[in-house]
């Protein structure tokens, strides 16, 4: 690592003046991502300003028809949480798998969307879900907030505060986890709003993307089978050691399917 | 009534209470007054000439205590780090050695290849002048590949040496092995890979030098299983030190796997640069390094051919090998593809006629060595691997295969056609035990029952051998080793009865500390508590040649008996004297001496007093002190084998394998901690299923980049991967040949484990033609396959 001041502020608005006040400041969740890409000396931030201390980020609560998710929300806590149990059920498996148990204990929900990594899952619930973004200076609708690899609609300097997820009918993740890293190679997110059917894609895109052949078959019919016969085109779709752009436009259909039939 | 902590008896192990609770001492924990870090700079590219370096903006860094380069080491002698086997070619020349400085000279030869070293005062400094530093390199084309590395007009890895061929060796008779293929019935060929493997122990390595000015004493903290081998060569060969002035000590050691058996470029330099700056040296491996310095295993391209009678009756083995060596030969490395492979490919059968080529190529990556298991694992795949393929080809069920060609125990000892003579062995019970265990006959049912779930189930059988317990020196010696083989012990009883015992033997996850004490205390009767097991350090242990090839108990544990032998001789003379009897009536149980049809007796204990306060005691015959050394060097090889078997389920629908149960019957001879076997075995399995469907080391073939150079892509098993497994034992085949009757067994579970999963794997997949499958058996190779015959199988 190089060396950086740090910071720890003890509410949102301290923690914008500081990020504010930095020419290259960093805003540090739960690590996971920043600390690692600050120990292979990939980036040399001027300050860290770690949003642990920050109330206002913290806490998940039943509102509007759906939960709000505090930023500073450690994947654990989603995964464990009776409320997001009885609410959103789906959210809390996805949390679930999420890396490994280490990594739950510290990764946050607004680490993990502001990094916008292609491989990460909730980015799949965010849009799912038709959530919205809420930052210390507006709100973005989910479907907005994803604009390309590692890359989201935030300024430099803005901070996320909460996410709010609305309560679908029926929701299910399925995901297809890398072998080693444990990252989703293919995860899809399936949510009912009423005649609405949401279809979203994690994993096998630079960037979380929906499937709309998938949800106007779904829309019609909302099983396993309605999917028959549908395929994804492998163009512009993720290759690595693990995977093909072939095989990750199978497992969308397959994972798809499972994410269905777990929807129930 | 039996000891509690004697042989048998599964006592928990003593070390782990300070591993689990963060109180051992590792490398990296020891700090020295005046401790300097070092940072190794290492090559980015696989293959560039070094045109220069320029030290001065990272020397003007702060905190810089000096910056050395392979200039400067070749201005004071020092010399490559030497192979420890030499092999010869057919032709009976000697393999090509090119030299392996500890810093690269002219030539960086792979990614990671050491360039300089920097010294600061922090780590974090040492880093940060290391980023500083100039060095001008002039890439060069790369080769990766061993089998692309021998062909016509690859780059070359070291000038003088053509085609990148280290050497071209071959074992067997390759004349009677031709004359049964011409007459076989039945031919199975198959061409396989064994991946290469990078080694992954939990402790990265890490080194210490230090020097003494005072004493002109050296002294090396080191992540290593055999600290007196490192002496021997560091000292001898690389930096001209001699042994009395130069102390090694491994500490505790978080696993190895045979990853810290070789002397590394990094101890030498530690060594050897803590002299010039007159002050101690730290460096410790980031897990990225460890990726690219720790000496990877494997990395076989192999074909096999299986001669056959029409009733299956194996005729004779063919088998043509390409080994990877990586940039240059590491320790052992030339002796792996040869005489710890070939040699086991008779495996359990008697296979008449065998004939092995294997040419070794240096090529731009890592070093290739040892790696759990060491040539054995690489064996057992390919026999184990073509025996199933010959059973689908003739339709003969895969276990009545193996049990037709099985050596019987009758014929032990036998002498394979492969140079070894195994002394024991009950194959054939091996798989009876496993048979009922496995319900192999309902597994037709386990199949439908998985066909109606949409799984595919399949099974795998793997009946390996593997020699342990290296080595009969002389033997050794004539095949090319350039050291001995052998074990040291001391026992040594202290005034008040309790006993230290001093091993060369190197415990880094192993559990000597409390299998070894148990040797001791069902010896002579003590409690485990009064034993203490001292290891790893030249200046205490007398010496040592260490731990790897499961060969701690065979040949270190047989030398603490002969120790002890040494020490109860002595105590029967001294308990004559103090029971004022003939030493021919002494009788010795359970550490009670007595004299024999009387009930006088007098205890190891008060022996020992005796001994140390010799007021009552036979000066004239007998020295004081109760203290005995004794050295083993063991006459044959040991033969642990077994019977391993796993069954699998595949969902073709993604690809993904799940290992729903591995059982194993093994034969280690006898056992003297159940408990730690049964550890070492599920840990063995773990790796061995590991490589069979998780873990593989990938380079770039254009750059000979490490494209899996971190856990985000390389695929270390976890608990989740695997099931709970059956481990199963006998003990009806104690070694012949060495007074425990103990084969060993730290390397079973890995040799037999991945054969059996992939044949578990290939039987999954039968319906859809598969015959074989290279490791790692992965979703995506797994749904390859599928995708591609199901067009096939539905047009049918
Ligand atoms: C071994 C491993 C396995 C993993 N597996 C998975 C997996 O399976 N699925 C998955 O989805 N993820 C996985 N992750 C990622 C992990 O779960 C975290 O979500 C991710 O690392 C980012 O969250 P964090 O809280 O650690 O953020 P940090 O690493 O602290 O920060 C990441 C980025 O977000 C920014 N940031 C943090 N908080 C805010 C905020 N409130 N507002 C604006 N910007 C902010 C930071 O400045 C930084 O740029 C894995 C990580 C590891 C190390």
């Amino acid at each position: 690592m190089y060396a950086f001041a740090f910071q720890r502020p003890k509410s949102l608005a301290d923690a914008v003046t500081a990020i504010g006040a930095e020419e290259d400041g960093k805003l540090l969740g739960g690590g996971q991502t920043l600390l690692p890409t600050l120990k292979q000396r990939l980036a040399q931030p001027s300050a860290l300003i770690d949003l642990s201390a920050v109330p206002e980020l913290k806490g998940i609560t039943e509102a509007a028809g759906g939960l709000t998710i505090g930023a500073f929300t450690r994947h654990a806590e989603v995964a464990h949480s009776a409320t997001v149990a009885r609410v959103i059920p789906a959210l809390a498996s996805l949390a679930e798998g999420i890396g490994d148990r280490q990594v739950r204990n510290m990764g946050t929900l607004g680490g993990s969307i502001a990094n916008s990594d292609p491989a990460a899952d909730y980015p799949s619930a965010v849009v799912g879900l038709k959530a919205t973004v809420k930052t210390d200076r507006r709100d973005i609708a989910g479907d907005d907030f994803f604009t390309g690899m590692f890359e989201t609609a935030l300024e430099p300097g803005e901070v996320i505060v909460s996410v709010h997820f609305p309560k679908p009918d029926k929701a299910a993740y399925a995901k297809f986890r890398n072998p080693a890293s444990r990252y989703a190679v293919v995860g899809v997110f399936v949510a009912v709003f009423g005649s609405e059917v949401r279809v979203a894609v994690t994993g096998a895109g630079p960037s979380v993307f929906r499937l709309p052949s998938f949800e106007a078959a779904l829309a019609g019919n909302f099983s396993a089978a309605a999917l028959d016969g549908l395929t994804v085109d492998a163009d512009g779709l993720n290759a690595d050691l693990h995977a093909s752009a072939e095989y990750r436009a199978h497992l969308v259909g397959v994972m798809a399917k499972r994410a269905v039939t777990a929807a129930g | 009534m039996a000891n509690p902590s004697g042989i048998g008896a599964s006592v928990r192990r003593r070390e782990d209470k300070r591993f689990l609770t963060g109180s051992g001492t590792y490398t990296d924990d020891i700090n020295r007054p005046g401790q300097t870090f070092a940072c190794m700079v290492r090559s980015p590219h696989a293959h560039a000439a070094i045109r220069g370096i320029d030290t001065a903006a990272a020397l003007a860094m702060p905190g810089v205590v000096a910056i050395y380069t392979g200039a400067d080491m070749a201005a004071d002698n020092v010399n490559g780090l030497p192979c420890g086997w030499l092999i010869h070619n057919k032709d009976g020349s000697p393999m090509k050695e090119p030299p392996h400085f500890p810093l690269a000279r002219d030539r960086a030869r792979h990614v990671g290849d050491t360039v300089a070293v920097v010294i600061a005062e922090t780590r974090e400094q040492a880093k940060d002048a290391a980023e500083a530093l100039v060095i001008d390199y002039e890439e060069r084309p790369a080769v990766a590949s061993a089998v692309k590395a021998l062909e016509p007009g690859a780059a070359l890895v070291h000038d003088d040496v053509p085609g990148n061929l280290c050497y071209d060796w071959h074992l067997g008779d390759k004349a009677a092995t031709d004359a049964a293929f011409a007459q076989a019935a039945h031919v199975t060929t198959l061409d396989l890979v064994n991946n290469r493997l990078v080694p992954n122990a939990m402790e990265p390595r890490a080194a210490i030098g230090e020097y003494d000015r005072a004493t002109g004493e050296h002294t090396l903290y080191t992540t290593s299983q055999n600290p007196h081998v490192i002496r021997l060569l560091m000292g001898a060969f690389v930096l001209g030190i001699p042994e009395h002035k130069l102390r090694v000590v491994a500490p505790d050691v978080g696993g190895g796997f045979g990853s810290k058996i070789f002397h590394y470029a990094e101890e030498a330099i530690v060594t050897w640069a803590a002299k010039k700056v007159g002050r101690p040296i730290k460096w410790t491996a980031e897990r990225s390094e460890s990726f690219l310095t720790d000496a990877h295993g494997r990395d076989h391209v192999s074909r096999a051919e299986l001669a056959l009678d029409k009733d299956g009756n194996f005729l004779a083995l063919r088998v043509h090998t390409v080994a990877n060596m990586g940039a240059y030969l590491s320790t052992f490395a030339s002796s792996i593809p040869t005489y710890l492979y070939a040699t086991l490919l008779a495996g359990q059968y008697k296979t008449p006629a065998i004939y092995a080529e294997v040419k070794a190529a240096f090529t731009h990556t890592t070093p290739v060595d040892a790696y759990r298991g060491a040539g054995r694992p690489e064996a057992c795949f390919l026999i184990e691997r073509i025996v199933d393929k010959a059973a689908i080809e003739l339709g003969i069920d895969k276990a009545e295969l193996r049990r037709r060609n099985f050596v019987p125990k009758e014929a032990m000892p036998y002498q394979t056609p492969v140079a070894l003579q195994y002394d024991t062995g009950d194959f054939a019970k091996n798989l009876e035990m496993a048979l009922p265990v496995v319900d192999y006959a309902g597994l037709a049912q386990r199949k439908t029952d998985a066909k109606a779930r949409g799984k595919l189930r399949g099974i795998g059988f793997a009946t390996y051998i593997e020699a342990c317990g290296i080595a009969p020196s002389n033997i050794a010696g004539a095949l090319g080793a350039r050291a001995g083989l052998y074990e040291s012990a001391e026992v040594r009883f202290h005034p008040t009865g309790s006993v230290t015992v001093f091993t060369g033997s190197h415990s880094h996850g192993q559990g000597h500390e409390t299998t070894f004490a148990q040797l001791v205390a069902d010896r002579f009767g003590l409690p485990i508590e009064n034993i203490e097991i001292v290891h790893g350090d030249t200046n205490k242990v007398p010496f040592g040649m260490g731990t790897y090839g499961s060969r701690s108990l065979a040949v270190g544990g047989s030398a603490l008996v002969k120790a002890m032998d040494k020490v109860e001789r002595k105590a029967k003379k001294i308990a004559a004297h103090l029971m004022e009897a003939a030493e021919a009536d002494i009788e010795v149980k359970d550490g009670k001496f007595s004299v024999a049809g009387t009930d006088k007796a007098v205890t190891i204990g008060e022996i020992a007093l005796a001994a140390y306060v010799p007021h009552n005691y036979p000066l004239e015959e007998l020295e004081p002190g109760l203290d005995e050394q004794a050295f083993y060097d063991p006459k044959n090889f040991t033969y642990p084998n077994g019977c391993h078997v796993c069954e699998v389920e595949i969902d073709p629908e993604t690809g993904v394998t799940e290992v729903v149960a591995f059982t194993a019957v093994d034969d280690f001879g006898r056992v003297i901690n159940p408990l730690i076997v049964e550890g070492q075995v599920h840990g063995g399995i773990v790796q061995g299923i590991g490589q069979a469907l998780l873990e593989n080391c990938v380079y770039d073939d254009e750059t000979g980049q490490l494209v899996t150079g971190s856990y985000m892509d390389y695929c270390m098993p976890r608990a989740d991967d695997v099931p709970s497994f059956t481990v199963q034992y006998h003990e009806d085949q104690p070694c012949t040949h060495n007074p425990l009757g103990v084969k060993g067994c730290g390397e079973a579970g890995t040799i037999g484990a991945s054969a059996a999963v992939i044949n578990a794997v290939v039987d999954a997949l039968a319906e859809y033609g598969v015959t074989h499958i290279d490791m790692p058996a992965t979703p995506q190779k797994i749904w390859q396959i599928v995708r591609q015959a199901t067009p096939a199988m539905a047009a049918e």
